[in-house]
């Protein structure tokens, strides 16, 4: 299966500031409720964008100047709690193409990486100077350098880092790791002929 | 071959990942071979697709069990349900399960339930061998000694199609609790506590083993509810090494090995436990006697105190948890600085993949027989699965909730995660035997939940506050 070799991502930015953002508030349940994926960019952060009576609230997303953003900027543990993928799916068909964070939460992060949606890592201080420039330039933008492990952002740059395993994935275009595991096929059939455990 | 000192042992999860690692993959992660996988019907849909675009078919289809539980109603039953997304999630699953030849414990079989309570009941979870669910509570079945790993949907289609996924090699954190819990402090109360120390993402990158005198006289429920919320303190996988505990467990349930398989399986399934000096990445020691009943009183589940202790203040706390502590406290509608005892609530919900167990029935019965549920409070118990709920009906458990004024319900998640109609309403406050406390989690954007033990969610159920279970039940 040829993947795109993903090594860079260049766009503004929407910012999502705090920590522990949870997979129930990027996709609340009740919209995990299909049988496909197709859609559910329309309900990311559903519950934070509006109200009981689906009337905007004060948030990023709700604002002009975030429109078309690529890049989304959050905290500490970003995605962490449930395993749903719908998570990172809302996310990419949302239009966004990478996340920035001090951290992710360990599924989110995979999940989002096999979708070819990079989770890039930066410290703490680097990220409260990305919110503050998002927030007083929200049409700067940025260019996140996988292969490097750069962030460049106007005339600033800050060290961003991707787990290895992820980097290497996403800029040789191996992120979707089912052709390889297929490939094992052989490997795999003798493996199970002496697997102690059967039903 | 690495030189390894003799006193040098390896641990549970070393010896169970070496027993499934097929190979590297170009990348650095492991193609790791997934013995036992579990479905149900939210995450699976997609994966079954994918495989029909791809024009693969199941490559192990008796090695995948699947059950329906998350969006499955818990009074009516009838179908079509009244929800039609959720009927087409629940047919949907048939068919797939049909179509690729796959084990599935449906309404009808008396077998169906949440599926980590449905995989241990069924001796389908057995030790030494890998697990993979596309849900994130599959960390529950450690409690055997197992590895088990919550997936998402594309890695559901690569074990649906390979029966293996692509993982990097977790560290391992070994966790001691050492002495004796005190009376009214439980499971539940252990895993908050191991979580409010180590935080919400302490674990990340590590599975973590639990152990020490308070694991090895917890039984396997009790096991299970800790391994349960592995995943809360950022941790992949957690397990527990088997024991006789263990295997006293899965002697004769239906796919336990059975006869002379039996002995043999013992035998190999001792040989996983830990060594005596094996190596550890991390060990953390908690004093057991120390450990209070702990509830949350946040939005995720590291915010949790003991019963006694007052809530946080933002501003005496370090200035990089102000404003989390700020949102969490706004979200809670809750005061700075006051006790959580006292805080009214207006529903309780007893059920849950960490604590719908039928000991969790069991226990919480001792204190309900001659009690009721204060009035206003909207009181529900969910049992696990059909099994737990049949047994709970056998010794009349179902009785005394129902004299109590709790529902007495069907199987499912329900207001876990809040996919079928048992959901909170605006702003109230549940007392939850569940896991997540996150904002919205129950339903109600504006819902708020406060996670703690089913003997603590019945004491807040009776007195219409939350309360201390031991001073109520004194």
């Amino acid at each position: 299966m040829a993947l795109k070799e993903i090594r860079k991502v260049t766009g503004t930015c929407l910012p999502i500031p705090g920590d522990d953002i949870d997979t129930d508030r990027i996709i609340p349940a009740r919209y995990l409720k299909c049988v496909t994926f197709d859609g559910l960019g329309e309900f990311l952060f559903y519950d934070v964008r509006f109200d009981e009576n689906g009337r905007p609230k004060p948030c990023t997303l709700n604002e002009p100047q975030y429109n078309g953003a690529t890049i989304l900027v959050s905290g500490r543990n970003f995605g962490c709690g449930s395993s749903r993928e719908h998570a990172p799916q809302a996310i990419y068909r949302y239009g966004l193409r990478a996340v920035v964070a001090e951290s992710f939460g360990e599924i989110f992060f995979g999940n989002s990486t096999t979708l070819g949606l990079p989770c890039i890592t930066a410290s703490r201080e680097d990220l409260a100077k990305i919110h503050q420039i998002i927030e007083s330039e929200p049409k700067r933008e940025m260019t996140i350098d996988l292969a490097a492990g750069s962030i460049q952002f106007g005339d600033a740059s800050f060290p961003a880092s991707v787990r290895p395993s992820a980097r290497e994935a996403l800029i040789n275009g191996r992120w979707d790791a089912l052709g390889e595991l297929l490939e094992g096929r052989k490997l795999v059939e003798e493996r199970m002929a002496q697997l102690p455990y059967r039903f | 071959m690495v030189f390894r000192p003799p006193t040098m042992g390896r641990t549970l999860f070393e010896k169970v990942w070496e027993t499934h690692a097929i190979r590297e993959l170009p990348n650095g992660q492991t193609q790791l071979l997934i013995g036992t996988h579990l479905v149900h019907e939210v995450t699976s849909p997609q994966a079954f697709a994918m495989l029909r675009e791809l024009g693969l078919k199941v490559a192990y289809p008796h090695r995948t069990f699947a059950t329906v539980d998350h969006i499955i109603p818990t009074d009516q039953r009838t179908e079509p349900f009244s929800d039609p997304l959720a009927d087409a999630m629940i047919k949907e699953l048939r068919k797939n399960c049909t179509e690729f030849g796959i084990t599935y414990f449906d309404l009808a079989s008396g077998r169906q339930g949440i599926v980590h309570i449905v995989g241990p009941e069924q001796g389908i979870t057995q030790p030494g061998t890998t697990i993979a669910c596309g849900d994130s509570h599959t960390s529950t079945h450690g409690a055997f000694g197992a590895i088990a790993f919550g997936i998402g949907t594309s890695q559901v289609r690569d074990v649906l199609a390979t029966q293996t996924m692509a993982i990097g090699k977790l560290k391992v954190r070994r966790i001691n609790v050492n002495g004796k819990l005190p009376a009214g402090v439980y499971a539940k109360d252990v895993i908050l506590h191991i979580i409010r120390k180590l935080g919400v993402n302490g674990g990340n990158g590590f599975a973590y083993e639990y152990g020490g005198d308070v694991f090895d006289r917890f039984t396997m429920e009790e096991r299970m509810t800790v391994c349960n919320m592995s995943i809360e303190g950022g941790a992949r996988a957690g397990y527990v090494n088997p024991d006789e505990t263990t295997f006293a467990y899965l002697h004769g349930r239906p796919y336990s090995p059975k006869g002379a398989e039996w002995k043999k399986a013992v035998r190999r399934w001792e040989s996983y436990a830990s060594d005596p000096y094996a190596v550890y990445d991390d060990v953390v020691n908690f004093d057991a006697a120390e450990i209070e009943p702990t509830v949350t009183w946040g939005i995720n589940p590291g915010q949790a105190i003991y019963i006694s202790e007052r809530l946080p203040v933002p501003e005496t706390a370090p200035e990089d948890q102000r404003a989390s502590l700020t949102e969490a406290l706004e979200h809670m509608k809750l005061r700075p600085g006051q006790p959580i005892k006292g805080t009214p609530i207006q529903v309780a919900f007893l059920g849950s993949c960490t604590n719908g167990r039928l000991s969790d029935f069991q226990e919480v019965a001792k204190y309900l027989e001659g009690r009721h549920v204060a009035p206003g409070i909207k009181a529900i118990a969910v049992p696990g699965s059909q099994g737990v709920r049949i047994a709970c009906q056998e010794l009349g458990i179902d009785r005394i909730f129902r004299e109590a004024g709790f529902e007495w319900r069907e199987a499912g998640c329900s207001m876990c995660l809040a996919m079928n109609p048992d959901k909170l309403v605006g702003d109230q406050l549940c007392a939850s035997s569940s896991n997540r406390n996150f904002k919205g989690r129950q339903g109600s954007p504006t819902g708020r939940t406060v996670l703690m033990s089913p003997v603590m969610v019945a004491a807040a159920a009776i007195a219409g506050e939350i309360t201390d279970a031991r001073d109520l039940f004194a």
